[in-house]
């Protein structure tokens, strides 16, 4: 390992997903799901609202039960860990819940002390400096860092809950819609915030999104879930000329044309009429 | 495979090149942290200073920060320090991820005499407080019965059913058994002590009046404090929390009349039936005990609890009921519905809802047995 600088995409699996079954009852959720993670890449994944993206994300991370499939990550089934090997992983992936998941009773600053608190040996002022150093990164005053979850708004929660998932300097960060809820300016930072971390860590990002923006922005790989399984995972270019009717609807539909710029005028308001 | 961050000092000209090398990464903290700091001190004796970055191997976010860190420090102490030598992506890290000034937490014990004194006084007012506003909301509630009282379909009958449910026939078993095994402790207890005054007959009036008076109402409003009570300020409290609260009243509903109405009018009927249900298996724990422990037969007993005890021994305890049940559901709607943001303040509510209806019973108990007596009741 003389040479770690970050790799362009490329065939370095870091997880891989087999046959993954996972029902509730008798409902079968994902049925024979096959994903690749590719080390450096922003892996973006659509797919209709209550299709299961999130549940995807949650039993990647263990905390959905599967019924069948096997799940490898940076080389190594989820299923058959020692205690060790879980401690390692943990560290080396972060994670951004869709409404942050902030501890309640813990300052931002503690919040994203946790993790360092927890997994590593750091002096107080080194993590104190290191969490000015994110709250920094994801774009908060440093004045934040001492109010609790409560008073925040969700934009807010939303950066705090990336500052603490990046506190490790994971290899994988998952975000579960990052951007939703936050204005344009603030959804386009994020955006450049990923794309900054990818090109000078080569981080890899499992990003669960509808923002479009976000997938054309960002993201090198597009996969599309739909019937439990990946329908069509590849370039967004190569997804625009897909002739699946929910593809063509997600792209082309009234929110994607705009970056055709052919998006039709909204109809007037009445009283404007 | 990894190396640790490590740094060698070397001079050009007048300048200081501090030449780094190996990982500088989170996976090396202890080390990290010890490397940055050792760059700071050969370097402060003046001139200016290099940070040779050519020979990192690996960087991160917080490598990053250790040594912007370092410079900025160096800054500080009037030594000019620039980078050299740093990959196109190090150098972008070095930039975004750099070190930022932090304020200090501000302190914020005051010294303890004094903050002995505040939280005192603080605690003082907010018993004050917390009185005049389960005294308010007590007016809330009696405002409300008024008001709807002429609108039957208004009452929420589903909603109230449901709860009584949970509160009455939910709480029997634990409400029985509980009173069964006091009934059944006071009787061995009444037994055996007035046996030295060759009294233990008596151990059945002891039974009956302390019984039916206060222990079986005490022990079932306690149990449905601890039990109800919290639950009542949980549901509320979460409800608060996740703006569910706020949501009935936007849509011009009131949060009271919805929530709290039901709860507390199925408390007043849950309260003097479990009650009710108490006095007997109080009563039945005490024949059990006098017909095994002291021989009596049950015949003998009821006799015996015929010529101590009246209906108004038995009423007395029921009166007390519906007030106990009040208490309790104000203490738990107010509780619920101070809840903020936190889990922490979910859980100190709960707890201080549970605390207060069981001291309030108390109290009020007190104050039940000195107005009883005042008027020979």
């Amino acid at each position: 390992m003389t040479d770690a600088a970050p790799s362009p995409p490329g065939p370095d699996v870091v997880i891989s997903v087999r046959g993954l079954e996972v029902a509730f009852g008798d409902h079968m959720v994902m049925d024979g799901l096959d994903l690749d993670l590719y080390r450096g890449e922003v892996l973006g994944f659509v797919g209709a609202s209550g299709a299961g993206k999130s549940v995807l994300t949650r039993t990647i991370l263990g905390l959905v039960p599967k019924r069948g499939g096997t799940i490898e990550a940076f080389g190594h089934n989820l299923d058959h860990l020692t205690h060790q090997e879980k401690l390692q992983i943990g560290e080396r992936w972060g994670v951004l819940f869709q409404e942050g998941a902030l501890f309640s009773s813990l300052t931002v600053r503690q919040n994203i002390e946790v993790p360092m608190r927890e997994h590593l040996k750091l002096s107080q002022a080194m993590m104190d400096g290191l969490t000015a150093q994110k709250l920094h990164l994801v774009g908060l005053p440093q004045d934040a860092a001492d109010k609790y979850p409560s008073e925040l708004s969700g934009g807010m929660t939303k950066r705090v809950g990336l500052a603490r998932a990046l506190a490790l300097d994971p290899e994988i960060v998952f975000l579960d819609e990052p951007t939703s809820g936050l204005d344009p300016i603030s959804a386009g930072d994020f955006d450049d915030l990923i794309a900054t971390l990818q090109k000078t860590l080569g981080l890899t990002v499992f990003m669960v999104t509808h923002d479009l923006d976000s997938l054309f922005a960002i993201c090198n790989r597009v996969a599309v879930l739909g019937h439990g399984k990946v329908s069509a995972v590849g370039k967004i270019e190569d997804l625009l000329q897909s002739d699946d009717p929910w593809i063509k609807a997600y792209f082309h539909g009234k929110r994607g044309v705009v970056r055709a710029g052919t998006r039709a005028a909204p109809s007037p308001a009445p009283h404007t009429a | 495979m990894s190396v640790g961050p490590s740094v060698v000092r070397d001079v050009e000209g007048d300048e200081l090149v501090l030449s780094l090398s190996g990982d500088w990464t989170v996976a090396n903290s202890a080390a990290l942290e010890a490397t940055a700091d050792s760059l700071i001190e050969p370097a402060r004796k003046g001139g200016d200073a290099i940070l040779d970055l050519a020979g990192v191997n690996r960087m991160d976010t917080a490598g990053a920060w250790a040594i912007d860190r370092a410079r900025a420090e160096l800054a500080e102490a009037g030594v000019r320090a620039s980078y050299r030598g740093a990959r196109s992506e190090y150098a972008v890290l070095l930039k975004e991820a750099g070190y930022q000034p932090i304020e200090p937490p501000k302190p914020t014990h005051a010294p303890t005499a004094i903050s002995l004194l505040s939280e005192i006084g603080e605690s003082v007012y907010t018993a004050g407080h917390d009185l005049a506003e389960g005294v308010s909301f007590f007016g809330e509630m009696v405002a409300m019965t008024v008001r709807l009282l002429p609108f039957p379909h208004r009452w929420r009958w589903t909603s109230m059913t449901y709860h009584l449910e949970n509160y009455s026939l939910r709480s029997v078993p634990i409400i029985v058994l509980i009173n069964f095994l006091v009934g059944a402790i006071v009787m061995q207890q009444g037994i055996f002590q007035l046996n030295a005054f060759g009294a233990s007959a008596y151990a059945v009036n002891l039974v009956g009046v302390l019984g039916l008076r206060e222990l079986a109402l005490l022990m079932t409003a306690i149990m449905i404090a601890g039990r109800t009570g919290s639950a009542i300020t949980a549901e509320i409290g979460s409800m608060a929390m996740h703006e569910e609260i706020d949501a009935l009243r936007v849509m011009a509903l009131d949060p009271l009349e919805v929530l709290i109405m039901p709860r507390l009018v199925a408390l007043v009927i849950a309260l003097p039936a479990l009650t009710f249900l108490a006095d007997l298996a109080e009563l039945a724990g005490g024949l059990l005990v006098s017909w095994l422990y002291a021989g009596m037969t049950p015949i003998v007993f009821i006799t015996r609890l015929h010529n101590s005890i009246t209906t108004d021994t038995f009423l007395v305890g029921l009166i007390k009921a519906p007030f106990m049940a009040i208490t309790i559901g104000i203490i738990a709607g107010v509780e619920g519905m101070d809840v903020r943001g936190s889990a922490e303040s979910l859980g100190a509510n709960v707890t201080a809802s549970v605390v207060k209806s069981i001291f309030m019973v108390i109290v009020l108990d007190g104050l039940f047995a000195m107005f009883f007596s005042a008027v020979n009741y």
